[in-house]
């Protein structure tokens, strides 16, 4: 994770960032070490935290530094100018760790663990809005893994990971609108309807799915009521942080963090 | 048509992606053809394909590029093709490309040029005043011809499948004798009256092909071949000295190679009579000359001369005579019965090893095709040698004949 030191809203690349609506401060910063304590406190996670740039508002939302997999780094490399620029930190991040890092070929875009996310046997990898489908082939190579890419479809669900959450019981959150229609029928070929939850619509934009899985727990936003019921129905406990200011830019609980394994 | 190949590669399959772009390039108005699926083998394997795009025009193709880019195809980059001149008359350069008997064009200074009249195993010769290419046999390439050599610019289709749903629209080769026969000669009557209706309509000038050997005869099957070619839906024969040499024996003497056609035995010095009949016709010239002088009055021969039939007799080692009309050289021969494909819309390749393999060298892909032979070694070597399009039919020659004959409306 990466301290909100220097969050803001300095540009919009997301329908949800206006630079007119500009974040609390304050409140971010008290929403971000909230979500550190449930992490560490009530779930029980080891964080790790990077050092926060200046000028670099979006560098907190650190599921977009890559993906990491097995001792393996790919950094991300981002579409649009204005986050670009956090790739070189997230770089030196994962070299410092010890990660073998690989990149992919300079002239494809990918974001990261905002795009790929999967269950034990098979990736998603979601493309068109942030990161391009052929990344899918080359990380396949990279990781052995089967990722099955899916086309997102609505500009406010810009990232795999705001409409899509992948749980430790091989159950899943998602927000069916946000993909095409060879998507959703991917999607339901793949995971069993009772194992699916389809988020009503106010909490699939309150950033339900953009929720963190770890074991039996959710940290997920808060303003989900119906997600929580379904999540305690099969045997999930939920955190509800409020982290309102982050969607004010368009991320919650999931884009804040980057799972280590 | 505007033609522009893609790749696409991942995870395609079980992702819907390729059904994703197929569906679009069709939803736009254009088609496509596979022309490659690799399907990995393992769940962690991705799979291949290249997608072959016709669009009407070349805007149509520039929307279905940029519609279907972002889903991960990638358009194929295209380089020329390479020539080489030939070292000497009837020697092609050691790189020379070897042509496949499916359609086929070559790229020249970013231009696709059709190689018209494909054919396996030929050579592609490039003509640079006017543009335009050609395939040509090894030992018609004449020293300084721009031969294509490697593979690079060089592609080739694969073979649509008709719109006709009937046999040949499954295109395999049925070489069993245990496989019903009915439907497939059925297929082949209706192809026969479609193509002759076109005619007759002047819709069309598309022929019919038959290559026969001269069991045909023995077995009994004249008649019923004389019926089906006295009624036009023969336009181009291709046979050797036998063939033409005992028809004209049977209408002479009512024997086959001695066998007396109407009793079903040998009659003395039978053997005879079909030297005999060879030594008429050479007297006379010509087979043509047989029929108008009134020697030969029935059968095979004389329906193609009333018929106007494009005959190519092509001789072989052991020709007694041969027929005035037996092309004897075999390079000759082959270019002959080269001049006669274009425009061939059916071929039938009946009872003769020689002559269907021979003839099957020369089609294009596109030609239907069946091989009826009692003998299934020979549809199978015909599909071996790479007439992959051939139907084959394993049963006795007159019996297809008659049920052919038949079908097209005989009363025989």
């Amino acid at each position: 994770m990466c301290p909100p030191d220097h969050f803001g809203i300095e540009y919009e690349i997301n329908p949800w960032m206006r630079v007119s609506n500009q974040s609390n401060e304050e409140r971010a910063r008290t929403q971000w070490k909230t979500l550190t304590q449930v992490l560490e406190n009530e779930v029980g996670a080891k964080l790790e935290f990077m050092e926060p740039i200046p000028g670099l508002p979006d560098l907190v939302f650190t599921a977009n530094a890559g993906v990491i997999h097995e001792g393996k780094a790919v950094p991300s490399q981002f579409r649009h100018p204005e986050r670009q620029g956090e790739e070189r930190h997230f770089i030196d991040w994962f070299t410092k760790k010890g990660y073998e890092v690989i990149n992919l070929y300079p002239e494809i875009n990918f974001e990261g663990a905002g795009d790929l996310l999967g269950f034990p046997d098979f990736w998603i990898g979601g493309y068109r809005q942030r990161s391009d489908i052929r990344a899918y082939a080359q990380l396949s190579e990279i990781f052995q893994k089967e990722i099955m890419p899916v086309e997102l479809v609505d500009q406010r669900f810009y990232h795999l990971d705001t409409c899509f959450c992948p749980l430790i019981g091989g159950e899943l959150l998602y927000f069916p609108p946000a993909f095409d229609s060879y998507a959703q029928t991917v999607l339901a070929s793949r995971i069993e309807q009772d194992k699916r939850f389809a988020v009503p619509s106010q909490e699939g934009e309150r950033f339900a799915c953009n929720a963190v899985c770890i074991d039996r727990h959710v940290v997920l936003p808060t303003g989900c009521p119906e997600t929580m019921a379904w999540l305690h129905k099969h045997g999930y406990t939920t955190h509800p942080v409020e982290l309102d200011e982050f969607l004010k830019a368009g991320g919650s609980a999931k884009c804040l963090t980057l799972a280590l394994d | 048509m505007i033609v522009q190949t893609v790749t696409i590669q991942g995870h395609i399959i079980d992702s819907l992606i390729l059904a994703k772009v197929l569906d679009a390039i069709v939803m736009l108005g254009g088609t496509f053809t596979l022309s490659e699926v690799k399907v990995g083998t393992q769940r962690e394997d991705t799979s291949h394909a290249t997608i072959l795009i016709e669009a009407p025009t070349m805007e149509l193709l520039q929307e279905i590029l940029k519609t279907i880019l972002p889903h991960g195809a990638v358009v194929e980059t295209e380089e020329d093709c390479t020539v080489e001149p030939a070292p000497a008359d009837g020697i092609l350069p050691e790189d020379f490309y070897a042509t496949s008997h499916l359609s086929t064009q070559i790229r020249w200074q970013g231009n696709w040029i059709e190689v018209p009249q494909p054919e396996m195993d030929l050579a592609i010769i490039l003509k640079t005043s006017p543009l335009s290419a050609q395939m040509v046999p090894m030992g018609s390439v004449k020293k300084g011809d721009l031969v294509v050599t490697g593979r690079k610019g060089v592609r080739v289709f694969p073979l649509e499948r008709p719109k006709e749903r009937d046999v040949f629209g499954f295109m395999e080769a049925q070489v069993s004798s245990e496989r019903p026969h009915h439907h497939i000669i059925a297929d082949v009557a209706k192809r026969m009256k479609a193509i002759q209706q076109q005619r007759k309509d002047g819709k069309g000038s598309g022929k019919v092909l038959f290559a026969g050997g001269p069991a045909i005869i023995h077995a009994g099957g004249r008649e019923a071949l004389a019926w089906i070619i006295e009624a036009g839906y023969i336009h181009v024969l291709f046979c050797g000295n036998a063939l033409a040499a005992h028809d004209m024996e049977a209408s002479l003497y009512g024997t086959s190679l001695g066998y007396n056609l109407g009793i079903g035995r040998s009659v003395p010095h039978g053997h005879e009579h079909h030297l005999r009949t060879i030594n008429r016709v050479r007297a006379l010239g010509s087979i043509q000359q047989a029929i108008e002088s009134g020697l030969i009055k029935e059968g095979i021969m004389a329906a193609c001369i009333r018929q106007g039939v494009q005959m190519v007799l092509a001789g072989t080692i052991r020709d007694d005579g041969p027929l005035p009309d037996v092309i004897t050289d075999s390079i000759k021969a082959q270019k002959a019965m080269r001049a006669a494909i274009p425009g061939v819309e059916l071929a039938l390749l009946v009872a003769s090893t020689l002559h269907a393999v021979a003839t099957g060298n020369l089609l294009p892909a596109s030609s239907p095709t069946v091989c009826v032979d009692i003998n299934p070694a020979v549809p199978t070597k015909l599909s071996d040698r790479g007439s992959f399009q051939a139907v084959g039919l394993v049963m006795d020659s007159s019996s297809f004949l008659w049920e052919l004959a038949r079908e097209l409306g005989w009363e025989g």
